[in-house]
């Protein structure tokens, strides 16, 4: 599944967070394997959005935030002293819930991470790389300047928000509930697409959809109130989890 | 508890494996009993009985399908789902060898048996309490006592072949035995290869509880 010796692309070392006084982590000790799809599992509350948003470090931006242990990048504590939060989120993309396009042609929507970051080559080029990754080119490709954002689907304006994110050429992504504003059909496109996006990129993902992370993941962590409860392959987790909480959250004998 | 529908489908899928299980028993003792007292009424009856066997094997294969596909099963439901699917069709298996030993009673007609039969029945109660342990392993989830169930197939097998030997003995020594003889040999044999598909079902028992899929007929070689 995964080379055992390869060193993790991203971790988190006793890792907690709060919202002011609230404690949202516990102590949340985890390795993401690299270029392979990793779901965090778990019901409402758990912590698993908060989790992926420590990933690149969108927490941020809500104030009273606090965390101690670590997150590290390639070895590299992304909240140490001089990182650039904009630099972590260059080398680690997130796509959202709701597909949220610009209000701007196609081209530009993909082309945005590149211009701020002053990407010098070829933008059309790049556009269209990622266009390809995302599944999305031959959809679009004839109305690249005409169509706006807005003129998708709610899939292909999801697809579009992952080659907005992939322009910039991050080594992981991050998926927070990416198919959960979309019909079946779409979902099965994303599905699809996660899996071979992930021969090039790290994918994180978070799901409610328990099938989908059954599906699409190769590990998976299940959390619940703020504490990782089980990490392991897929195929264990889904058919012979360790823990009695994971079984009964996954069996639907929850509560 | 959520879920309650799906549970209480589960439980009764459960009691249909433990009922189909009851009627194979039923099916080998039948079957034995035919044999011993040469009684081809009884034999005929057991042999048209298999064809309930197959049905109600399809018709539990038919609600695990139905239950995979509607209710997407997780961890240990998935475990039980599959398990019943091969149970039920290690059960119905063990319904053809009784049957086949019914139809052998049938084609020996009332020719008088050419040795009292001591080991064969001795065989066939091993194997219907091996079987009764076994889904009663099953329902309590108790992969100990499957594994000890399992682990009596020993017994059956000594049996078998000492059946061999004796009715080799006795078609050495009187060659007109041959033809019942053999038919008796079939007769055990059938009852040994049920004894093996009994492991089979511990085998599953075992991966319901732990989760792990275990030759129960390889480990004690």
């Amino acid at each position: 599944m995964s080379d055992p010796g390869a060193p993790p692309i991203l971790s988190t070392r006793a890792f907690s967070l709060w919202y002011g006084s609230h404690q949202a982590l516990f102590q949340v000790t985890l390795d993401i394997a690299a270029r392979q799809v990793t779901a965090i599992i778990g019901p409402s509350g758990c912590g698993k959005s908060t989790l992926i948003r420590a990933f690149n470090r969108l927490n941020d931006l809500i104030p009273g935030v606090r965390t101690s242990g670590e997150v590290l990048f390639r070895g590299e504590e992304i909240y140490g002293r001089g990182v650039d939060p904009v630099d972590v989120r260059r080398h680690i993309g997130m796509v959202f819930q709701k597909p949220n396009p610009f209000p701007k042609s196609v081209f530009e929507n993909v082309a945005f991470g590149l211009r701020i970051n002053g990407f010098r080559g070829n933008l059309a080029e790049r556009v269209e790389r990622a266009l390809q990754q995302a599944a999305l080119w031959d959809e679009v490709k004839d109305d690249l300047h005409r169509k706006t954002g807005y003129d998708l689907s709610g899939g292909q304006q999801q697809r579009l928000c992952i080659a907005r994110a992939l322009a910039v050429a991050p080594e992981v992504l991050l998926m927070d509930e990416p198919c959960s504003a979309l019909d079946p059909i779409a979902s099965a496109k994303i599905e699809d697409l996660i899996r071979e996006l992930a021969r090039s990129v790290t994918v994180v993902i978070v799901t409610h959809n328990m099938q989908q992370a059954a599906r699409v993941s190769n590990w998976t962590a299940f959390m619940l109130l703020g504490e990782l409860v089980e990490f392991g392959p897929t195929r264990e987790v889904f058919t012979r989890p360790t823990d009695g909480r994971t079984e009964a959250y996954i069996t639907g004998r929850f509560g | 508890m959520v879920r309650e529908a799906f549970e209480h489908e589960l439980r009764a899928l459960e009691g249909e494996v433990v009922a189909l299980g009851a009627a194979v028993a039923e099916a080998v003792r039948g079957a034995i009993s035919a044999l011993r007292t040469r009684d081809a009424a009884l034999a005929e009856r057991v042999n048209r009985a298999d064809d309930d066997l197959n049905r109600r094997r399809f018709e539990l294969e038919e609600q695990c399908l139905a239950l995979l596909a509607t209710q997407q099963p997780m961890a240990s439901d998935l475990r039980v789902l599959t398990a019943v699917l091969h149970i039920a069709t290690d059960l119905e298996r063990m319904g053809d060898h009784a049957a086949g030993v019914a139809r052998l009673v049938i084609r020996m007609g009332d020719e008088p048996l050419v040795k009292p039969l001591v080991d064969i029945p001795r065989m066939a109660d091993l194997v219907v309490s091996m079987l009764d342990e076994s889904l009663s392993a099953f329902v309590r989830r108790d992969a100990g006592a499957a594994r000890r169930a399992a682990a009596r197939d020993d017994e059956v097998d000594a049996l078998h072949d000492q059946v061999h030997r004796e009715l080799f003995l006795l078609m050495i020594q009187n060659p007109s035995t041959i033809t019942q003889a053999t038919y008796l040999m079939w007769a055990s044999h059938g009852l040994e290869r049920i004894a093996d598909l009994v492991t089979n079902v511990c085998e599953r028992v075992v991966f319901v509880v732990e989760g792990v899929l275990e030759d129960l007929n390889q480990l004690r070689g």
